[in-house]
């Protein structure tokens, strides 16, 4: 019989707890090695659609927030284009939908200045709700976690979500919802253990 | 803004393979103690990709400075260089399918030749170098491949078990062209003896991916009187074809 002959994923390791150094050096005291650290908005002020600011923190299964971990997110533009890669493109040429941060140095708090993005179909065509796909890495963590953040001001669209129509545990799915706090601002905390503790993917 | 305008570029390929999580390190792994808090304890929620996994951030090397890839100068006042053994790390990035993948976001960071990461949170006693800070980046060319100039970095302790020592290894970031190809790893170096020790390189279940992640050293790319090589290659998710994807039934 012939093989497949196709190659393994190479296996991921942790972040480890100096992750800043190598993907936000500026932010972690290296400074003059690249003139700004990546990632550090997704969108300029021309963007079209709705600015909004995503802000959370990342707790451990004791309740202490993540002061080492590196957040990034991927997310359409405000018509439901991704700025790459998207067969329906062009998306907004003020907008890359990127970001990554490190959090704040003393509270591990990391924020956000985006647009809210559209939705965007499934390859059978249905729409998924308006959401922010993240990635969150860290000492400790052996393989990125990758989480999606939903809108709570979405209900009907969230009603008819392919994905959270797959969480059997109903229960769960308001980890995935962020809370609005008034003036665009949306808190999104996430916990990577215990009674609360936030869906992750596997995709 | 700052990070580059990424581009749009025709879809690369379709659905992405699922991962093989047996592959990779469970979340949840004792003698690696920081795992023990922050590992989720519920199933992940396993689905087929969409765009929002099939997409991702693209760069272009215009982002990139001439030294970007050379640590042993980036962080040197001129003139100067880092200290240790001159090695260069080179290899392609692939994909399951074996395809080089060009265009990529390459990152990298590592100690010192002593062991010392140049951080406020580091405590090892060795030194740092006045002129090593630790960080790189490149992006792969048309067949995959990438390269760089460093020191080797030396073993460190760490605060784990009482006598735990990181092998000497580089931390590497990769982009895919998809979200849900982006990964994390290490590179190890042949026939460092601590890799067989390390609770870290422990996380993996099978020896055979933990083989994946260390490098043979390259006696064919090393520069004579200058620097020995090493190569790395890095395997990211592969893609189904498309031909029989992305279009409704019936259209
Ligand atoms: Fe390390």
């Amino acid at each position: 019989m012939q093989t497949l002959g196709r190659l393994k994923e190479s296996p991921s390791q942790t972040a480890g707890p100096y992750v800043h150094i190598g993907c936000v050096p500026n932010f972690s005291g290296i400074p003059g090695v690249y003139p700004e650290d990546l990632g550090t908005s997704l969108c300029t002020k021309d963007a079209k659609g709705t600015h909004i600011t995503v802000k959370g923190t990342v707790y451990d299964g004791t309740g202490t927030a993540l002061k080492d971990a590196l957040i990034e997110v991927w997310q359409a533009d405000a018509n439901g284009i991704y700025s790459a890669g998207d067969p329906r493109g062009p998306a907004d040429p003020n907008f890359t939908g990127w970001g990554r941060s490190p959090g704040d140095y003393d509270t591990g708090e990391w924020v956000f200045d985006t647009v809210k993005p559209g939705r965007v179909p499934m390859h059978d065509g249905r729409l998924m709700a308006p959401h922010i796909s993240l990635w969150v890495v860290a000492r400790g963590i052996n393989l990125g976690l990758q989480t999606r953040m939903y809108f709570p001001d979405e209900e009907a669209a969230n009603a008819e979500d392919p994905i959270l129509a797959r969480i059997e545990h109903k229960n769960r799915v308001p980890t995935l919802i962020a809370k609005a706090e008034g003036d665009g601002i949306y808190r999104f905390d996430i916990r990577l253990q215990g009674d609360d503790e936030t869906i992750f993917f596997d995709v | 803004m700052n990070s580059p305008m990424a581009h749009n570029r025709p879809p690369e390929g379709g659905s992405l393979f699922p991962r093989d999580r047996e592959w990779h390190p469970p979340a949840y792994f004792e003698q690696y103690k920081t795992s023990i808090a922050r590992s989720p304890k519920r199933a992940p929620i396993s689905f087929p990709s969409t765009l929002s996994e099939e997409t991702g951030p693209v760069f272009t090397t215009d982002i990139l400075g001439p030294l970007d890839n050379d640590l042993i100068l980036n962080f040197g006042e001129p003139g100067e260089m880092a200290i240790g053994q001159r090695i260069i790390v080179h290899g392609r990035v692939l994909d399951q399918d074996g395809r080089g993948q060009p265009g990529l976001l390459v990152e990298f960071w590592q100690a010192n030749a002593g062991g010392r990461y140049r951080h406020k949170k580091e405590g090892y006693m060795a030194p740092l170098d006045p002129n090593f800070g630790g960080c790189g980046r490149t992006i792969t060319d048309s067949d995959g491949r990438y390269v760089f100039r460093t020191v080797k970095p030396g073993p460190y302790p760490w605060p784990n078990r009482v006598n735990d020592w990181r092998p000497a290894h580089i931390h590497f970031s990769v982009f895919g062209r998809a979200w849900g190809q982006r990964l994390i790893t290490q590179m190890y170096f042949e026939g460092d003896p601590l890799i067989w020790t390390c609770p870290i390189v422990d996380t993996i279940p099978d020896r055979a991916a933990i083989e994946q992640l260390i490098a043979p050293l390259d006696l064919d790319a090393t520069i004579p009187m200058d620097s020995r090589a090493y190569k790395f290659d890095i395997v990211i998710r592969g893609r189904r074809g498309t031909w029989f994807e992305n279009r409704k039934e019936g259209v």
